[in-house]
């Protein structure tokens, strides 16, 4: 008998092993997907460092702030992307036509999500740490001295991106390739809410509950109090893991909502627009 | 129709709609251990919708459906590691080697000796020569052999079969079915296939079942089926029922 008895087995890191190999197969196969992972994170670091440079020598204000405005677009990029690895590892499925079967596996939807997170984390640091090094030589800016606020910081804004990640990839199993915008889109909507550049005093009083109730508009203020005032505001870091145990919640509801519904509608062969 | 405990798989009753759409209609079968039945019908008869619903991917309206004694798709985590498929509607990964693909499944299926069970199929399949290509990169037939070796991984007590010799040439759908017809006999597995090749059908499988427009048209050996409606092959069967001209059928009831 070559097979174990899984049927018993409510997760098994092995499978969860499985499809996180299967991944680093494509990835280490694929010079283009590399570099597509550290080249946007690059211009954009590069982009806003030169503007800061720039901005910080007309404005007291700003030479005070130096960094906030690096610091910013690469936590901003510790988000997109976390999402964007999750969403597109998933997409991957899609497009190689291997989610049927996937679906017709013992691979469980945790074992796929926990995968999809693993996965995220592994895209996230491929693209990440170039960049963080090339910000030290060009600017400066070191986002590793911020020691343990990073960790924080990092653990925060990667919950989020798994929240939203893992309910665009209910909402790609239920409506198909159809949907693949909300995967490129959907954490766009997040950039002038959770104040990735701005206090959010700046905002409208109305707005300003809004972002209040997105976890990353926390941690953009805390790297704001911790660059200008040099102050670490646990309080807030709290409360974004407190938002941010919500907002996982809804995004898994969501999931297996979606996935009973792609079952109800029959799209889980499909996977088509 | 309550099906014994031993029934690898049993629809009762089953009705799937999609929206105003009736894809399967109230169909009832159960499917013998050992054995191999084909599951016929013109494009929209149901066939798709039925496996599916038999593995576990979609939501049947009305009805239950078990495998191996397990409510689909409620308890399909009981009995998917028991069983395994093979689809023209799903790809495996083009960019990753075979041995990758085959380690992947191998791994998610649970295999023990995942690198043992790829040399045995490799043995089985002739895919030595190939095992370290991209499978994108494969003929069409090379990619059907790797297809069906991922179908086989696990070693499954059930084998769904959508259309397995498609798109390939004679001598290698000669084959393919040989190898299928050897796995059956030696692994005792049960085979429920769906096909448009009347001459595979009637080579492979020992019970048709006829669909039309979601219903149970028809349901008997190929032999029977040819014998009651006068023809000469299941093909002219089939275009009977397709075309309603079964004009055997109805003297035979």
């Amino acid at each position: 008998m070559t097979v174990q008895s899984p049927a018993r087995v409510a997760f098994s890191p092995r499978r969860v092993g499985a499809m996180v190999l299967r991944h680093w197969y494509l990835l280490s196969s694929s010079w283009p997907r590399v570099l597509d992972l550290i080249y946007w994170p690059a211009v954009q670091m590069l982009m806003w460092g030169f503007l800061q440079q720039y901005v910080s020598q007309n404005s007291g204000f700003f030479m005070k702030a130096a960094g906030t405005f690096i610091g910013a677009v690469m936590l901003w990029d510790i988000l997109f992307r976390g999402q964007l690895g999750f969403s597109i590892s998933f997409l991957e499925e899609m497009y190689a036509r291997n989610l049927g079967n996937l679906m017709m596996s013992p691979l469980r939807p945790a074992e796929f999500v926990a995968a999809l997170m693993i996965q995220s984390v592994i895209r996230l640091s491929v693209g990440m740490v170039p960049v963080s090094l090339l910000a030290i030589a060009f600017f400066g800016f070191n986002l590793w001295a911020l020691g343990l606020a990073l960790a924080v910081f990092f653990l925060n804004l990667l919950l989020t991106s798994w929240a939203i990640g893992i309910l665009v990839a209910g909402i790609l199993l239920r409506y198909g390739l159809g949907a693949e915008n909300m995967a490129w889109s959907f954490m766009f909507l997040f950039l002038p809410l959770t104040c990735v550049y701005y206090p959010v005093e700046v905002l409208p009083s109305w707005l300003q509950v809004v972002a209040w109730m997105l976890p990353p508009t926390y941690v953009f203020e805390g790297m704001r109090a911790l660059i200008i005032e040099h102050v670490f505001r646990a309080d807030l870091m709290m409360q974004a893991f407190a938002v941010n145990i919500v907002l996982f919640a809804g995004g898994v509801v969501g999931f297996l909502l979606f996935l009973k519904s792609a079952r109800r509608e029959g799209t889980l062969l499909q996977g088509g627009d | 129709m309550l099906a014994p405990a031993t029934t690898p798989i049993a629809v009762d009753r089953l009705v799937k709609l999609y929206k105003a759409v009736t894809a399967v209609d109230g169909i009832s079968f159960a499917i013998a251990a050992g054995s191999c039945t084909a599951l016929l019908g013109a494009n929209g008869a149901g066939k798709t919708t039925t496996i599916s619903t038999i593995m576990g991917l979609v939501e049947p309206t009305a009805g239950i459906v078990t495998v191996l004694g397990a409510a689909m798709p409620r308890q399909r985590h009981r009995v998917l590691h028991r069983m395994n498929f093979e689809s023209p509607y799903v790809n495996m990964p083009m960019r990753l080697t075979v041995r990758q693909n085959l380690n992947v499944f191998g791994m998610l299926y649970g295999c023990e000796d995942v690198a043992g069970r790829i040399r045995a199929l490799a043995d089985e399949f002739d895919m030595h020569s190939f095992l370290d290509r991209e499978t994108g990169k494969l003929s069409s037939g090379q990619k059907t052999r790797v297809a069906l070796a991922k179908s086989l991984i696990n070693q499954p007590e059930i084998l769904l079969l959508d259309e397995p010799t498609a798109s390939l040439d004679p001598d290698t759908a000669d084959w393919v079915r040989g190898r299928l017809e050897r796995y059956r006999r030696e692994r005792g597995a049960t085979v429920l296939l769906a096909s448009h090749n009347m001459s595979e059908v009637e080579r492979l499988c020992d019970r048709v079942i006829m669909l039309k427009t979601g219903l149970i048209e028809d349901d008997d050996t190929p032999g029977r089926l040819i014998a009651r409606y006068g023809r000469s092959n299941l093909e002219e069967v089939f275009l009977d029922i397709a075309r309603g001209t079964g004009e055997a059928r109805e003297t035979a009831r």
